[in-house]
């Protein structure tokens, strides 16, 4: 049983993903886009939380390996009073499909499920903590803008990277800074203090260096700027930043662009134009934000394929989910 | 009818008989061998019945995962002969009727005492105190008083709940975590929590609220009680006030003496408990104190669910971890087998310690002739793997599921009532003798 | 055990190689339209080697029309093995459409290959006729798939595994076949 929880992988594991990833991506312009390699196999979006974006790009790439993909919006918490986050999983499971993609607002749930079902989970984004697909496409879009046409079998070796935004609440952020060093990148977290996660004894945060200024991190010249989705309504009004504090400190404005060269500008999106970074730097040659997206199906189709298309595929996780040897044994109550 | 319990080592230490006769403990020397029914101790560790000042019982209103009857047994399995039932049942334990009803249904269990606890503030919303003087006169004779479950989080209602706690002889246990500093905390705050994606705990919003208290204990002249202490900086905090003199008691639950975070990277919501599960060093200290007598006791804090409360996301999962049934073998492993403490030093921290703080009679002089009976005989040398299928209480959420303790109970006195017989549990009796 | 028994050396497959070109040519009458898509990983390395033939025949440049094709998509044996990795596929920028597309591939064995190709050449355009070049024919057809231009015909048991080696990939050329359990076959003698 094969699952793609999280993007912590080793490095050649990394690779090969991309260098099929570069093989899917030829279907762009193919007029036929088709391969059978799923033919048979049934895929649901298991969504927990909205989200338009990524429920499509998994459904394209399911559908374009002839896959049969079904979207299944589920509640799945017990706060909502509706069917509990097991038994949907345990329910979709018994309809006999072959793999799901979980997407969840609660850290933990896609591994949870992982255990429960029975059946290929891959996670789509849960809560704060991973979303491992889209550091995938993120490192795919950056491997190509940086070796274009060579890109097969490389990594970003040397490549230094600045991620800017809520560190501490982005699964985006968590999921590049596992893989990204992975393939030898040097990466930045960049954030104001109440954004950036909590440090280790040895002053690093999720095993990074963590600055406060962006401008300090502009002036070492990074090869690639990646700027994260800020969502200042969502948080307790009194510790984040205002707009205007966050513009003022870690927005990509115009006059940021000017001093930042040819350095790949990169966001996940939706963007806020205007508040992580200014127009000109979204619509510029440099931005790599439709690439990004496109990169996404692509991706996709190589995560579904390595853990659908085989029904040898073996188990990505690391002995770090499970609980260590002496302590209590994680059976018995919810098996 | 007349019990001997022979070559039995008392308090783990001296073997010598016991016997027990009308409810208390008599001279061996005075008792028939001939027509009493005898216990073969040899091997056996004697304790006296043990007192939990921390338990939830869940009845009224939570009868899905516990009632009082089924956290009695849980009790007797694991050597109690006394619990103390927290206030956060629905309706909220703050008035007359409700602590009198779990009062009688503990009467009408029999196999544990039950010593409901009263709330600090109506509905435990933290506005208006509650009446404790009520409280206090009813049949429940309610001598703690706590808000477990939430924080007395309003300094002014903590100072005048402290006041009018020590007018009535009786004691606020607090549960220390400040409301602001834990908004949707689900573990402890730590690089782990970063790396899970988990919102943190932090070590400091026990610490402060436990010295605020402290202080204010010191003005009040009051009692101060700590629920649960988990954190080392705590346990400093309450090392500098009891060096001031400050008459503040401390409890550690048995799960903070033994497991860590690191649990939680399974995300299975077993090891979701308030407050979480910390680091090595917090362990470790917690051990520490509780060997140096800075933390004075070991309450369970039991706290039963229902399997779909924890069968979910973890941030969805309840709060809570059961324990009666493993306090005795999770503290023999952690402090006795390290050799922080003895026998006589866990009949301390697990029975004449908390009987104290919570006013109750009968444990002063443990095992002692003239005593009432509360004894159990514990086999030290057994080990075994805990079982769901073996757990007496309603719920099954034990973080020790499949996992191998030290220890077994093997017979439970009660006031002289058998409660437990060769590690199993008797039918509730008609009355417990007091 | 014995080492695999050679059955061509470089020269001969060399000579193999020149004369499916000029078969190829001939069959086609000319070069007009010729798309040479070679089967990964040595089957692209022996159309490049055709290419080159064909452009020292004609005069043509032959680099422009040749590329390879990855089948792994398309093969009917996904499920019942581990994952496989694929390969890129590289076609020649006037496309396959109403051309003559010449497959290459090192041995032709079951045919299964080559039934993945016909599909995935399906799903990128439609080509005016699919003629296929084998180094090797080793039998042992499961479909009704034969090949137009084959190097070497190779007889082989089943139990008998038949190895390409190309300068490209392997350091030299060669063609083995060895048995299962690693004896010399054919002619009593070992190698």
């Amino acid at each position: 049983m094969k699952h793609l929880l999280t993007a912590a992988m080793p490095r050649d594991e990394a690779i090969a993903l991309l260098d099929l990833a570069e093989d899917m991506h030829q279907i762009q312009d193919r007029e036929l886009k088709k391969l059978p390699a799923l033919r048979g196999r049934t895929v649901v979006n298991l969504f927990f939380e909205d989200s338009t974006r990524t429920r499509s790009s998994f459904e394209i790439a399911g559908k374009w390996l002839s896959a049969d993909v079904i979207n299944v919006s589920g509640k799945g918490s017990s706060a909502s009073k509706g069917e509990s986050l097991r038994d949907t999983g345990l329910t979709i499971a018994a309809m006999g499909v072959d793999g799901v993609v979980v997407r969840s607002g609660a850290s933990g749930a896609p591994a949870l499920l992982a255990d429960w079902i029975g059946k290929p989970v891959i996670n789509a984004g849960d809560g704060t903590h991973e979303h491992p697909t889209q550091a995938l496409l993120d490192a795919f879009a950056l491997r190509r803008r940086i070796h274009g046409r060579a890109a097969r079998g490389k990594g970003l070796d040397g490549v230094r990277i600045a991620i800017v935004g809520d560190i501490a609440h982005s699964r985006v952020a968590r999921s590049n800074a596992l893989l990204l060093p992975a393939l030898g990148a040097e990466v930045t977290l960049v954030g104001p203090a109440a954004f950036l996660p909590v440090p280790a004894a040895d002053g690093t945060r999720l095993g990074l260096r963590a600055e406060t200024s962006l401008d300090a991190v502009i002036g070492e010249r990074p090869d690639a700027l990646m700027l994260l989705r800020v969502q200042l309504e969502r948080q307790a009004g009194k510790v984040a930043p205002s707009v205007g504090e966050y513009i003022t400190g870690w927005s990509l404005t115009d006059e940021r662009l000017a001093r930042l060269g040819d350095a790949a500008i990169m966001h996940p999106g939706p963007m806020n134009r205007g508040l992580e970074l200014s127009s000109r730097a979204a619509d510029g040659d440099a931005s790599t934000v439709l690439a990004q997206v496109t990169a996404g199906v692509s991706v996709r189709m190589a995560v579904l394929y390595s853990l659908l298309a085989s029904d040898h595929a073996t188990d990505q996780r690391s002995a770090d989910h499970r609980p260590a040897d002496h302590r209590p044994a994680n059976d018995g109550g919810l098996r | 009818m007349t019990t001997l319990l022979l070559n039995a080592a008392v308090l783990g230490g001296e073997r010598r008989d016991l016997a027990i006769e009308g409810g208390v403990l008599v001279d061996p020397a005075t008792v028939d061998s001939a027509t009493a029914e005898v216990v073969d101790a040899t091997g056996l560790v004697a304790l006296p019945g043990l007192v939990d000042l921390h338990t939830h019982l869940r009845q009224p209103g939570g009868e899905q995962a516990e009632t009082v009857a089924s956290g009695v047994r849980a009790a007797a399995a694991g050597g109690y002969t006394c619990v103390f039932a927290m206030a956060n049942t629905n309706p909220v334990a703050d008035t007359p009727a409700v602590v009198e009803q779990v009062h009688r249904l503990g009467l009408q269990a029999g196999l544990a005492t039950v010593r409901p606890i009263g709330a600090v503030t109506v509905g435990l919303a933290g506005e208006r105190l509650a009446d404790m003087t009520m409280l206090a006169q009813s049949a429940a004779r309610v001598t703690v008083f706590s808000d477990d479950g939430k924080c007395v989080a309003d300094a002014e209602l903590m100072r005048r709940a402290l006041e009018h706690a020590a007018s009535l002889g009786g004691v606020v246990a607090q549960h220390a975590q400040d409301p602001h500093l834990t908004r949707g905390s689900v573990m402890h705050e730590s690089p782990l929590a970063a790396e899970l994606g988990l919102t943190g705990w932090p070590s400091v919003a026990e610490a402060s609220i436990v010295a605020r208290d402290a202080m204010l204990a010191e003005v009040t002249g009051a009692r101060l009680h700590v629920c649960h202490v988990s954190t080392v900086e705590t346990v400093e905090v309450v090392r500098a006030a009891k060096a001031r003199g400050i008459a503040i008691t401390a409890e550690v639950t048995p799960h903070h003496l033994l497991l860590t975070e690191e649990l939680v990277r399974s995300y299975d919501g077993r090891f979701k408990v308030n407050p979480p599960l910390r680091a090595e060093r917090d362990v470790l200290a917690l051990r520490e104190a509780l060997a140096d007598g800075t933390i004075d006791i070991v309450a369970t804090d039991h706290a039963p669910h229902a399997p779909e409360a924890k069968q979910t996301a973890f941030a969805d999962a309840a709060f809570g971890m059961v324990g009666l049934e493993t306090a005795l073998g999770v503290v023999q492993q952690a402090m006795v087998e390290t050799g922080l403490l003895d026998w006589a030093g866990v009949a301390r921290v697990m029975s004449t310690a908390p009987a104290a703080i919570g006013s109750e009679p009968g444990y002063d002089a443990p095992l002692e002739v003239g005593s009432p009976a509360h004894v159990v005989l514990v086999d030290p040398d057994a080990r075994s793997v805990i079982d769901v299928d073996r757990l007496h209480g309603r719920s099954t959420n034990s973080p020790f599921l499949g996992v191998e303790l030290p220890g077994r109970v093997l017979h439970v006195w009660h006031g002289g009532t058998r409660t437990v017989a060769d590690g199993r549990v008797g039918v509730a009796t008609e009355g417990a003798h007091r | 055990m014995t080492a695999p028994r050679t059955v061509l050396g470089p020269d001969e497959i060399a000579r193999a190689l020149t004369r499916i070109a000029h078969e190829i040519l001939e069959a086609n009458q000319g070069p007009d339209d010729l798309v040479l898509l070679g089967i990964p990983t040595r089957g692209a390395h022996l159309a490049q080697r055709l290419a080159d033939r064909l452009t020292g025949i004609t005069g043509l440049d032959f680099s422009a029309r040749v590329g390879a094709l990855d089948v792994t998509m398309h093969r009917d044996d996904l499920r019942g093995r581990p994952t496989r990795a694929s390969q890129p596929t590289r076609i020649p920028h006037d496309g396959i459409d109403d051309r003559v597309v010449v497959l290459v591939d090192d041995v032709l064995y079951s045919g299964r290959t080559i039934r993945a190709a016909l599909d995935a050449l399906a799903d990128l355009g439609r080509p005016r006729a699919v003629r296929l070049a084998v180094l090797v024919d080793r039998g042992h057809r499961e479909l009704p798939i034969r090949a137009d231009s084959v190097g070497k015909n190779l007889p082989s048991a089943r139990t008998e595994h038949v190895s390409i080696l190309l300068e490209e990939v392997d350091g030299r050329d060669g063609v083995t076949i060895e048995s299962a359990t690693g004896s010399a076959t054919g002619d009593g003698g070992a190698a």
